[in-house]
């Protein structure tokens, strides 16, 4: 697998639910490394692209993976805006989140281990996961989604429900598993988090792919007036 | 009637108080009984409720509400059909089991089973309509996820169980049908109710009503320390 071929590409992806078109058409690539932050108001698209760059949602168009030499596709991990966590402990989410995940076992506990540390919550391991912050629910979330080393990270706006230092927190884990390697798609309504985040930058407007950008021109370049106008409005608010 | 009410409450006290062996053999029947049948249904329903909870196949809705519909089964009929089958004429009739406890177990497993399977679809679909994502998301086929959203919910289960063992332990026209109300071995509470009052033996009826109602709050309470310890401890809200 070369550098530079893209990990999962959509062709042609539209997803109706209903009458309502929620993704009308759009061409979609991602690369190794990448970090992409999906932009546009409510309803746009986001999630419905995140869901069908993971294979959540059925779609008509066309999805390809990049196989590795051993014919497996890349992994791939999401982190939802409001995560699930069982009834359980928040080892026990995480050992569960292994499991489902094909880790083996001789590796779950480690792995386990490394993880919850990794987002700083190794000291909570014991606690009822649902007990937890709001914080450390998306922080252990995380901690869920890199224990199965995914290749791809999918991320529903994941700050979009905590408060500025928890905000922090889970963007800073977020910069850190950029930084590593990991290819992340984000959807986010904070445009900020766009600007400090993101490599690239695609904003979307009624179920349709309007400007694909690096994140440095995004922010630069004179953008199409509906792309320009939520700009506008996104930046005006302090993040 | 012999007696007033006052003297009939002043007597069934008195075999309570004493621990009357006809009143205490007719309550352990009782309550091994329908315990059986519960442990027996919940086995079979959870599982069933489960899987039709997540599992997506033609004729999903039909049986939904085939099984909805038996709620609402008549003991009766139930204890009816038990019968027919269990009769040395009837197909099963070669087991000898008509007019036994094992007889009583059957009908009322019957009886129950649409119960905990109902109500556990019902929470099991509710769960799912939410978080279903998530876990597939993480890797979740079908089963898996029937599993883990069982687990999710093992509080709420544990009402189900309580109300399908209230339900098993107070009807009579199943038990009265199979177990032909035989003192010493297949009179219950509910069919010693209805034979002492049709003779006019209210105390002992009256102290088998105290203790059916005594026996089912008792479990009402414990379900509900249960719980809310649980609760305490498990689903806390994020602070």
């Amino acid at each position: 697998m070369s550098a530079t071929a893209a990990l999962i590409a959509l062709r042609q992806a539209s997803v109706h639910f209903g009458p309502h078109a929620a993704l009308q058409r759009v061409d979609f690539e991602l690369r190794a490394g990448e970090r992409v932050a999906l932009v546009g108001a409510n309803g746009s698209g986001k999630t419905t692209l995140l869901r069908a760059l993971h294979g959540q949602v059925r779609f008509a168009g066309t999805r390809t993976v990049a196989l590795d030499a051993q014919g497996r596709a890349p992994a791939q991990a999401m982190v939802f805006q409001r995560p699930f966590l069982l009834r359980l402990s928040v080892w026990r989410n995480l050992m569960l989140a292994l499991w489902l995940g094909g880790v083996p076992r001789p590796q779950r506990e480690a792995r386990a281990r490394e993880s919850l540390a990794r987002v700083g919550l190794l000291d909570q391991a014991g606690r009822p996961a649902r007990v937890l912050s709001g914080g450390q629910q998306q922080r252990l979330a995380l901690a869920r989604a890199w224990a199965v080393r995914p290749q791809v990270l999918f991320l529903d706006e994941p700050t979009a429900s905590l408060d500025p230092s928890a905000k922090r927190e889970v963007e800073q884990l977020i910069a850190e598993f950029g930084r590593e390697g990991m290819a992340l798609v984000m959807s986010t309504h904070n445009l900020g988090q766009a600007k400090r985040l993101a490599t690239r930058v695609v904003y979307l407007e009624g179920g349709r792919l309007i400007v694909d950008l690096p994140a440095a021109k995004f922010f630069t370049q004179t953008l199409p007036e509906a792309a320009a106008l939520f700009v506008k409005g996104e930046m005006s608010w302090k993040d | 009637m012999e007696g007033g009410f006052g003297d009939s409450l002043r007597a069934a006290l008195g075999l309570l108080a004493t621990a009357d062996a006809r009143l205490v053999e007719v309550l352990l029947l009782s309550l091994g009984v329908s315990g059986a049948a519960c442990a027996i249904a919940a086995g079979f329903g959870m599982a069933a409720g489960a899987w039709l909870a997540v599992a997506r196949f033609p004729g999903q809705r039909a049986l939904t509400t085939l099984l909805n519909t038996l709620l609402a089964l008549p003991p009766v009929v139930v204890g009816l059909a038990v019968y027919l089958l269990l009769s040395r004429s009837g197909p099963l009739g070669s087991f000898g089991i008509l007019f036994t406890p094992a007889a009583m177990v059957v009908a009322q497993t019957i009886l129950v089973l649409p119960i905990v399977a109902a109500l556990t679809r019902q929470l099991v679909a509710d769960a799912w309509r939410g978080n279903g994502e998530q876990l597939r998301s993480m890797g979740a086929g079908v089963l898996a996820s029937a599993v883990l959203l069982l687990l999710h919910e093992r509080l709420a289960l544990v009402t189900v169980l309580l109300t399908a063992f209230g339900r098993a332990i107070s009807e009579v026209g199943a038990v009265m049908i199979v177990g032909g109300n035989i003192e010493g071995v297949t009179r219950v509470m509910t069919t010693t109710i209805a034979l002492e009052t049709s003779k006019g033996d209210l105390p002992l009826a009256l102290g088998l009503g105290l203790v059916l109602l005594s026996v089912v709050f008792a479990l009402n309470a414990a379900i509900a320390l249960l719980q809310r310890q649980h609760g305490r401890h498990a689903e806390g809200r994020p602070r």
